[in-house]
């Protein structure tokens, strides 16, 4: 999906600095036009959270039973819910949810896997027993794990970053283990070995390295899924806890309305879709950035 | 050949049995007293212990654990909570809409999603090509609700043309069945035909760079047949294997649809089952629907043998 590379070698001798760093800048976008497309849109959303309190004109749990149901107008931007609740307020406030879930989701199963799949492709008698769990775990479709989990613990933002990330963790610790093997039979690991370098040092120096890359974008893609997931569980009743404006929850309590109002869904709906989008935009232009040979075969 | 059907279909023990522990484990995984937690907040003292003596949960965790996979193996999936039905019972009930809306997402999904995917990788740079992919990135993207909310949005308020919500069996004529199952099924499979257009565009672009390829169209085959008679089914492999992932897509996006078009399917079961903690019901569709998903892969692993007669392992 990556443009033709070939504004990189036409290049015109570089004149000023401010001007080389608008050529080299107009350079990555035509090569990498995914990543800055996807970069740029989840810039957009990510300021629009961010400064969430500065852009609503409402309290987004300020109750209004004179606006109840009310289209999008100038007071409030995309109209209001079945309380009268500003629903502009009340979406951009809701990335905040979205966004720190598919982060920290991100982070903490990228750190977890890492862990278990460092362990995994160097300690054989706990390979065995991991990996036969992670299948069992990868068998169970993610939504009804998350679902299941969700069940018996307390819904708050903290039992649904769990959930996910348990749901999530096969995936990471797979392909760490993966690339551990693979690269424990390079031969300057096997050197390293020779010259009496200890697992650790070897782990540590050799091994991690590798296994950056494909963890940054496969981190990504788990960060876009953990978005969606929570909004499906929020949507679904088993997620943040209700009076959290999460996008699922906007979505949620605008369901019998649906007929009446269906800008209460289709509106966090819109936002949730391009914040996925934008991530896996990011996600697809990584990986054709960190891996060249991946580009030209999907 | 027969060695690898055996090793294959025995493999799968394993895994289920695995995925038995995980499904029975999450109860007793969470912080607290299971009992408490599945008798839910206002609980008396005396439901608690009616609901730990009626789950056996007064009993070692490995005793619990080999009782329920002997009754699961029996067919005894335990008794609904909330409704006091037994959970077999409940899934007979519901599992219809359920198995008509996956079958025809999958066929909705396969119909649309190979066609493209072969386009995509004859037309490969084309403005066709980026169309095709630019629709499989957006297809992964949009979740199944908020796309059943835009077709319901469209084709049902806007345009009348389809119903709301609902279901009905196919008892009550064909017509009316289908009608209720084309807005849910196009939802549900949007990311699933995404995900296969995408790989189907992937594998196809790689055989028909080989040899045998630039020999057939040699020969004067005509560009269709050359397409799909020589290029897909060597392609079938990997196309293959992620339908068989896909499909866990597919049963996860179940539950979401049902809620979604009100289909009173497996899907709804478990979405009740959550509002009243009814956590025998969430277990048993949990285990049911892994196995589908497991024996599904299943096999796909047996039909490459079929479709890749080297495939001899």
């Amino acid at each position: 999906m990556a443009a033709p590379d070939t504004l990189s070698r036409t290049a015109p001798p570089s004149p000023g600095g401010l001007l080389r760093a608008i050529l080299n800048t107009w350079r990555f976008a035509r090569r990498h036009p995914t990543v800055v497309i996807g970069g740029g849109l989840l810039a957009l959303i990510g300021l629009a959270t961010l400064l969430a309190p500065w852009l609503s004109l409402h309290d987004p749990l300020e109750i209004n039973p004179l606006a109840r149901l009310r289209p999008p107008s100038a007071d409030h931007w995309l109209g209001t819910d079945a309380v009268g609740r500003d629903l502009w307020s009340r979406t951009i406030h809701g990335g905040q949810v979205s966004l720190v879930i598919g982060i920290v989701v991100a982070l903490l199963t990228t750190a977890v896997g890492l862990v278990l799949g460092l362990l995994s492709g160097y300690v054989r008698w706990l390979d065995a027993i991991l990996m036969r769990f992670m299948d069992g775990l990868m068998s169970i479709p993610a939504i009804l794990l998350a679902i299941a989990l969700m069940a018996v613990a307390k819904a708050s933002i903290v039992t649904v970053i769990v959930a996910i990330t348990i749901v999530e963790l096969p995936r990471v610790v797979r392909l760490v283990r993966s690339v551990v093997l693979s690269i424990r039979e390079q031969p300057y690991v096997e050197a390293a070995i020779v010259v009496g370098s200890k697992t650790p040092r070897i782990l540590v120096r050799h091994i991690l390295p590798n296994t950056i890359a494909p963890l940054t974008v496969q981190a990504t893609y788990i960060c876009a899924a953990a978005i969606l997931i929570e909004s499906l569980l929020s949507f679904l009743g088993a997620g943040t806890p209700p009076e959290v404006p999460s996008w699922g929850n906007i979505m949620a309590q605008g369901r019998i309305y649906f007929q009446l109002a269906p800008w209460i869904i289709l509106i966090p709906g819109v936002f949730l879709a391009t914040t996925v989008l934008a991530i896996n935009l990011v996600g697809d232009g990584l990986r054709d950035m960190l891996d060249p040979r991946f580009a030209r075969r999907l | 050949m027969w060695a690898y059907v055996l090793r294959r279909i025995l493999a799968t023990f394993p895994v289920l049995a695995v995925v038995a522990f995980v499904v029975f484990s999450i109860l007793h995984i969470a912080p607290g007293d299971p009992a408490a937690i599945i008798a839910g907040d206002q609980a008396t003292p005396q439901q608690i212990e009616a609901i730990r003596a009626s789950l056996g949960l007064d009993r070692p965790f490995h005793e619990q654990f080999l009782i329920y996979v002997g009754n699961v193996l029996q067919g005894d999936f335990g008794t609904s909570i909330f409704s006091g039905v037994p959970v077999t019972r409940l899934f007979w009930q519901r599992v219809e809409p359920t198995i008509a809306l996956t079958i025809t997402t999958t066929i909705v999904t396969l119909l649309l999603a190979i066609p493209l995917g072969v386009l995509a990788a004859w037309k490969a740079g084309s403005w066709i090509d980026r169309a095709v992919m630019s629709f499989a990135v957006l297809g992964f993207s949009f979740p199944v609700f908020v796309v059943g909310y835009m077709l319901i949005f469209v084709f049902s308020i806007q345009l009348g043309w389809l119903p709301i919500q609902g279901y009905r069996p196919l008892a009550d004529g064909f017509w009316p069945f289908l009608r209720h199952l084309i807005l849910p099924s196009l939802a549900l499979g949007l990311s699933f035909m995404a995900l296969i257009a995408r790989i189907t565009r992937a594998s196809v672009l790689e055989v028909l760079s080989q040899d045998h390829i630039r020999t057939v169209r040699a020969k004067g085959v005509p560009t269709r047949g050359l397409l799909f008679d020589h290029a897909l089914p060597n392609a079938a492999v990997p196309i293959l294997t992620i339908v068989g992932v896909g499909v866990a897509i597919l049963l996860g996006g179940v539950v979401v649809t049902e809620s979604v078009f009100a289909i009173p399917g497996l899907g709804r079961l478990v979405v009740d089952a959550i509002l009243h903690r009814d956590y025998p019901v969430i277990q048993g569709v949990l285990l049911i629907f892994s196995a589908v998903y497991v024996l599904v892969n299943l096999v796909v692993d047996l039909l490459y043998v079929v479709f890749d007669p080297r495939i001899r392992y």
